[in-house]
């Protein structure tokens, strides 16, 4: 909504106040005020001239002269370039020593020869937004009423001295969608006493009823519908000042009918539409649901296919409007129109809006209505309006109301006590300050008892309904500022993160400590992403947006992978090919092919490693990252949050390298929990995303919340020396070396304290389908000493188990 | 022999003064003082001396090694001195060449900054919640006195799934559950982080995915003011004890007072700057009391309960507390920006 200052003082006295003084007190009290903006864009000295004469150029074909008129003891002579200009009209004009908006500087000038003494102005060059404007002045000069007085400052006449608040409304706040209601606003905020239009018609002796009937067949949609008949109108354009109010609130001026009831829809926020009078049958009004496929061509000339949930005004023969969204071009006022018939009516809220919704057509009236106008303005704006058409159209105003109402308003009445409204806001006030804020929002209330009253809502604040409404009008109209902070009383409690919130945060911290870097990604993505990379969910349907922005957003993820290579992409594009990253988030599963219930979401982490270990500086040589750095990670991970019997599974899923991936599992007592995958991703994809080698990890994080164990349990240091003995075999290239571990862990039992692979190797040395392997073996007792003999003997258990498992060949 | 003895150690000295080295050192030590050397010959022929002679001589003759002994040790220090000098000046290493650091990584700011709201609040008696990202329509909008066509809906605009299912469009939803979920019992102190989404083109201040964190609070007696003082006391730990709140009427269909919350600008301190377009202020929290109708739908009875909730944008807040200017940064994840956030 768009206030202009100066209309608003008509309604009440904000005198001691600027514009944004005003605006200032408005947002603090709840009313946010966007910008306070400033007609008048830089402009002095421009005023009305009356244009005496105007003839050709005599050097320039283009180029008009001008005798103008600019109420100073000589006229002016001027040269002017506008297509428009003509003997006769009243202009604006810059006199010599004039300003134009842009510190633009009028002075005398010389034009193909001719001196000229100023310069007629168009809208656009005073500073005016002339989308407002009828297009041909758009592109000419401003042509004002031939009433306006010469050598007036054109500030004045055109309005320019205005201030215009831009108020930016809450949902809530639709009383202050007018011009009234933002008045009773500021009357509130300041203290002071509001004045309304003057309402009062005088009627010709001819009975509207006579000439116009009104009949409504949905009074679940249409409220109240009230008409009046004016007779004879005469079409002309409104009078200026009204069409600078207009043009202030940006509303474009058409001619005296419509803009007086679009100046009373900003006066009291009630719309109105005038509809021509002979063009409905017999003067009937028939307000009624819309068939399916009914068609009709609305004002912008665009034909509206309606269904049965849209409301229309028809004439018992034709639709001649969408009620409360825009009327018919069938019965639109015209140049030759000559009867009028006003319509004042309160459709249903939300009725409105879904057909204006449904139509794409929004309108100033529709917004109006979607908000619910206030009922007892209905009769109020349609007396307005009739009575302006009668002074600013010649119009006869037929006597009587011809009117429909369905719904009587309910009174809101709320109970309140001083004592509920202490109690929740932490206040101390007196009844009296209280009382105060009724009276100063001009509500009636009744006094019960000492501490109680009745408060009477009057219909123009629809928001209001329960008691706290009415705390809040306190606490606003009081001050926010006055409401003290306090400590909350009553028993306090212990606060604290949950396991998992616990354990989110140490994988974080892990995995940062050890290079990598957290990443947040988009949880939409592109189907084709999903298709290339399901994932460890690739049974999951992909859920889809109903309405996406873009197709690259159309989708839920179902692994945190794709975002993860497009992130290593966009970094590589950019010099940076080092990536080692992580994300923990959502991804999102169903079976069901079209959703019905909510979808699971699961929890993952997922690690890229992509580049070099480490940046290569003057001690650190280049070493690309492998499949052995991102199992590290895990590993560590793991052990630090407490999970052992991690166990590492050849496999070859969906996206990975099938010769370089593990399944990442666990062990417990009953059964084998699969968390996800690690390995290379799939050569191809790194390919078509110009990756180097990737390695990707993916484990779903529930189970591990579950599983983790931040226990420490400490344990003797050992009392008695260890013997280590090494072994170095020779076995077949494919053998997992695990193998030969998980054999020695067998059969050496707790007497090993622990194994190392610390040496393989192939080459030269070995056969070609061979490696050699070290291992390094750690033997201790806890009670006692261990004797050579009893290493000697256990290790050569060790060793032949060895070689007849896996036909290996001992190394000296 | 005596004269012999004194010339010996003349010629001993002079000879060590010239020496620079251990090895030469080593040699003249040989020289004097070894088996072979004159003192030990001149020694052996004391046997020839009288029985007056020898103890006069003998001590003579151990002042001479005495005096050879100590030159010999005190060039043996200097050298030894110097000797470790010039190792130490060889073993001199390029100390402005770079460290080797073991790599640092760093938790993403968004996350760096939820962590730190959520261990303000915790310290403050909360718990943390957490709920799905795909509500169901009553949770998202019903349930917090928005129903289908109220006109507050426009406010927000939706990623819809199915007509029932949708993007949350706010973590409040974790708020409904939570209540429903303690079944009326108080109190109720949560707050409630997460991700969230609206229809926005994404640009320099919008993103059609987003985070929030929202407080909940419900027991008997809530206040208005103790909404004041837990957000006064929450931007004091987050910002500086000087920090002040401000709080300005507005709507939210879900309290009622609402209001937005208003933080002493932290660049200029409160004086205006371009930050806070002159004002000294800086909207970064919308809040209220719980709306009767969401905790009756809730399970809790208005009458006797009352609460107050907030809630804040997390982008928006680290983008003042880091100076971001631009809130894709957040989801580009380029490396020199997240590698900015190493700092703990
Ligand atoms: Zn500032």
């Amino acid at each position: 909504m768009k206030v202009s200052y100066q209309w608003l003082a008509e309604y009440v006295d904000v005198s001691g106040y600027s514009a944004s003084e005003i605006a200032e007190k408005l947002t603090r009290s709840g009313v946010e005020v966007d910008v306070v903006e400033k007609l008048n864009k830089g402009i002095t000295n421009v005023v009305v001239g009356y244009v005496k004469t105007c003839e050709k150029h005599p050097n320039a074909d283009k180029l008009s002269l001008c005798t103008v008129d600019v109420g100073q003891e000589e006229d002016l002579q001027i040269i002017c370039g506008a297509k428009n200009i003509a003997a006769g009209q009243k202009v604006p004009v810059a006199v010599p020593g004039a300003v134009l908006p842009g510190n633009f500087k009028i002075k005398k000038a010389k034009l193909r020869g001719v001196e000229s003494y100023g310069m007629i102005c168009s809208a656009k060059e005073l500073g005016m937004n002339d989308r407002m404007l009828p297009k041909e002045i758009q592109e000419g000069i401003l042509v004002l009423p031939a009433e306006t007085n010469v050598g007036e400052d054109i500030l004045e006449v055109l309005g320019l001295n205005d201030e215009v608040l831009e108020l930016e409304l809450t949902p809530n706040r639709s009383d202050c969608l007018s011009m009234v209601g933002t008045a009773y606003e500021i009357g509130a905020i300041l203290g002071r006493e509001i004045k309304l239009p003057e309402t009062e018609v005088n009627s010709s002796d001819k009975i509207a009823s006579t000439k116009i009937s009104v009949k409504n067949v949905s009074p679940e949609h249409c409220h109240h519908y009230s008409a009046r008949y004016i007779e004879e109108v005469s079409i002309e354009p409104s009078p200026l000042w009204m069409q600078n109010r207009l043009m202030a609130a940006g509303i474009r001026p058409i001619n005296n009918i419509v803009d007086i009831t679009n100046y009373v829809m900003l006066e009291y926020g009630q719309p109105l539409h005038a509809f021509d009078a002979d063009q409905l049958n017999d003067g009937h009004i028939e307000v009624r649901l819309a068939n399916k496929n009914e068609k009709m061509i609305t004002l912008d000339n665009e034909e509206r296919t309606l269904d049965e949930l849209m409301l229309l005004i028809t004439d018992g023969t034709k639709p001649v409007a969408i009620a409360g969204v825009m009327g018919g071009a069938n019965s639109e006022v015209q140049v030759q129109t000559k009867n009028i018939l006003l319509e004042s009516a309160k459709f249903s809220g939300s009725s409105v809006r879904i057909t204006s919704k449904k139509l794409g057509l929004r309108s100033e009236s529709s917004l109006r209505f979607e908000k619910e106008v206030n009922p007892e303005n209905v009769t109020v704006a349609l007396n307005r309006a009739a009575a302006l058409l009668s002074q600013y159209a010649n119009g006869k105003v037929a006597d009587g109301i011809v009117e429909e109402l369905s719904t009587q308003n309910p009174a809101t009445n709320i109970q309140i006590s001083l004592q509920k409204i202490n109690d929740y806001l932490g206040t101390d006030l007196t009844k009296q300050d209280a009382l105060n804020v009724f009276d100063r929002l001009q509500f009636s209330y009744t006094e019960m008892d000492e501490n109680t009253v009745i408060v009477h809502v009057p219909t123009r604040r629809g928001d209001i309904t329960r008691d706290v409404d009415l705390i809040e009008e306190v606490a606003r109209l009081h001050g926010y500022d006055h409401i003290p902070t306090s400590l909350m009383v009553g028993a306090t409690t212990p606060g604290s993160l949950s396991k998992d919130q616990k354990i989110r945060r140490a994988i974080r911290r892990i995995l940062t400590d050890e290079g990598l870097y957290e990443t947040v990604n988009y949880s939409f993505t592109h189907p084709s992403q999903i298709k290339r990379f399901p994932g460890m969910y690739a049974q999951t349907k992909q859920i889809s947006l109903a309405m996406p922005m873009s197709e690259d957003r159309s989708t839920l993820r179902t692994s945190l992978v794709p975002h993860l290579l497009d992130v290593a992409s966009y970094n590589k594009n950019r010099n940076q090919s080092d990536v080692r990253i992580f994300e923990i988030g959502n991804v999102f599963l169903t079976e069901e092919q079209s959703l019905s219930s909510q979808p699971e979401e699961k929890e993952l982490l997922s690690i890229l490693l992509t580049g070099n270990r480490a940046a290569a500086n003057w001690s650190v040589q280049e070493n690309n990252v492998d499949f052995y750095d991102l199992k590290g990670h895990i590993e560590t991970l793991f052990e630090a949050i407490g999970i052992s019997n991690l166990q590492f599974v050849s496999a070859s899923p969906e996206g990975f390298h099938p010769g370089r991936t593990a399944s990442i599992q666990i062990k417990t007592d009953d059964k084998v929990i699969v968390l996800g995958s690690l390995g290379q991703l799939h050569p191809s994809i790194q390919q078509e995303k110009d990756l180097d080698e990737v390695y990707i990890l993916e484990i779903m994080l529930e189970e591990v919340y579950q599983l983790a164990n931040f226990d420490i349990q400490y344990t003797t240091l050992p009392k008695y020396p260890a013997i280590g003995r090494d072994i170095a075999v020779v076995v077949d290239r494919s053998l997992q070396i695990g193998e030969i571990v998980d054999s020695i862990k067998e059969t050496a039992k707790e007497l090993l304290e622990s194994v190392q692979v610390f040496d393989i190797y192939t080459g030269e040395k070995v056969e070609s389908n061979k490696k050699s392997v070290a291992l390094s073996l750690v033997y201790r007792h806890l009670e006692r000493t261990l004797t050579d003999e009893e290493v000697t003997e256990l290790h050569g258990k060790v060793v032949e188990k060895i070689e007849k498992s896996f036909q290996a060949q001992l190394r000296k | 022999m005596k004269e012999q003895l004194e010339a010996l150690k003349l010629e001993a000295l002079k000879e060590l003064e010239g020496v620079n080295d251990s090895k030469s050192l080593n040699d003249l030590r040989v020289k004097y003082l070894g088996k072979k050397g004159p003192l030990t010959e001149i020694l052996r022929g004391m046997g020839k001396l009288s029985n007056e002679e020898r103890p006069v001589i003998g001590q003579v003759a151990n002042e001479v090694r005495a005096a050879i002994g100590n030159g010999i040790q005190m060039k043996q220090d200097e050298i030894s001195q110097r000797e470790l000098e010039n190792r130490l000046k060889e073993e001199t290493i390029d100390i402005t060449l770079p460290g080797r650091k073991p790599s640092q990584g760093a938790i993403h700011p968004l996350n760096k900054v939820i962590q730190d709201i959520e261990d303000i609040f915790v310290g403050m008696g909360y718990t943390v919640e957490e709920g799905p990202e795909v509500e169901q329509d009553y949770y998202n909008f019903e349930a917090l006195n928005l129903p289908k066509d109220h006109p507050a809906r426009d406010m927000q605009d939706t990623f819809y799934i199915t007509e029932e299912l949708l993007m949350r469009t706010h973590t409040s939803p974790v708020q409904i559950r939570t209540m429903e979920a303690k079944k009326g019992e108080v109190p109720v102190k949560i707050i409630c982080p997460g991700r969230v989404y609206r229809r926005d083109d994404d640009d320099a201040t919008h993103s059609h995915v987003f985070t929030q964190i929202e407080g909940l609070v419900i027991d008997k007696n809530v206040r208005m003011s103790d909404l004041k003082g837990t957000l006064l006391q929450f931007v004091q730990e987050m910002y500086g004890k000087d920090t002040q709140i401000r709080l300005r009427p507005s709507f939210f269909p879900f309290t009622e007072p609402s209001a937005e919350v208003d933080v002493t600008c932290a660049s200029c301190k409160g004086d205006g700057c371009r930050i806070c377009k002159q004002t000294g202020w800086i909207e970064i929290l919308g809040s209220g009391m719980v709306h009767p109708r969401v905790l009756e739908m809730a399970g809790y009875d208005p009458n006797e309960y009352s609460g107050f909730a907030f809630g804040m944008g997390v982008e928006r807040i680290a983008m003042l507390k880091y100076g971001i200017d631009d809130i894709r940064h957040f989801f580009t994840n380029d490396l020199r920006f997240l590698n900015q956030f190493v700092r703990i």
